[in-house]
């Protein structure tokens, strides 16, 4: 998707800030070429594909907190923070086992930042959520499972 | 938009606590309307967040995530005053960034 033709497409007021032209013409984020090579597991299907497509191999590891509710009213917004204690921990990501594309979210740290995220999934049924986490090139895993009153991918 | 990026950004000791609000509808491309047709993929893909022209954290996102998400994570060597510059970009090209002063 080159920008012009994709902003003429949609969502045309995005541009009418100058300094936002700016900013864009800088090219910060990576080319879209890049981000679809850095997108492998979101398409996948199922919880074991997407750990696969990040590198196989995940040891149980308590040494990654996972904190989400252990019932949720509302799939659609399910709180989640993770945080790792593994030295050199440079990726977290955020599954859930039972969506339809379990992969939800890839954070990549850079040296300086705590590593640890806060925010909110969409879950579609009661499920395990996952923190799986890059820590010298080896991936961790945590699980906890949430139970859904109303899920979120299908309302 | 900026108005589509909400900074909160604080400092203690040098360690900044970064709070981001995001309006979008986050649509996965699985869900239905109410009238059973298919809602089309609409996303934030990826998200970047720098400090003084640093980049210090990286998001690839999918659809999962809650619609106008929200985020929170910490870095150090932040000083009061200093510039944060949040941008993003979804599923469909649609681009947004926003700055912010770290209070």
């Amino acid at each position: 998707m080159e920008m012009d033709t994709a902003l003429n497409r949609t969502r045309r007021q995005t541009l009418r800030c100058g300094a936002l032209a700016m900013l864009l013409a800088a090219g910060v984020l990576r080319p879209d070429e890049a981000r679809a090579a850095s997108r492998a597991g979101f398409e996948a299907q199922t919880l074991e594909t997407a750990l696969q497509a990040l590198g196989g191999v995940v040891a149980r590891q308590a040494d990654i907190v996972l904190t989400t509710p252990d019932i949720a009213e509302n799939g659609a917004s399910v709180p989640v923070t993770a945080t790792s204690r593994l030295p050199g921990t440079t990726e977290l990501y955020l599954l859930v086992e039972y969506n339809p594309r379990p992969l939800v979210a890839a954070f990549a740290f850079a040296p300086g930042t705590e590593p640890e995220v806060q925010t909110l999934v969409r879950m579609a049924e009661s499920s395990r959520v996952w923190a799986v986490v890059r820590a010298q090139g080896k991936l961790h895993a945590v699980a906890r499972e949430v139970r859904v009153t109303l899920g979120g991918c299908g309302v | 938009m900026s108005e589509s990026i909400k900074i909160r950004a604080s400092v203690q000791d040098g360690l900044a606590t970064v709070r981001l609000r995001l309006t979008h509808p986050m649509e996965s491309g699985l869900r239905r309307d109410p009238a059973g047709k298919s809602v089309p993929a609409d996303f934030i893909a990826e998200l970047e967040v720098q400090h003084q022209g640093r980049s210090v954290l990286r998001c690839d996102w999918s659809g999962g995530m809650a619609p106008n998400p929200l985020l929170a994570f910490k870095f150090k060597g932040a000083a009061k005053g200093d510039r944060l510059r949040v941008l993003w970009v979804d599923n469909r090209g649609v681009r947004s960034a926003a700055e912010a002063v770290i209070g």
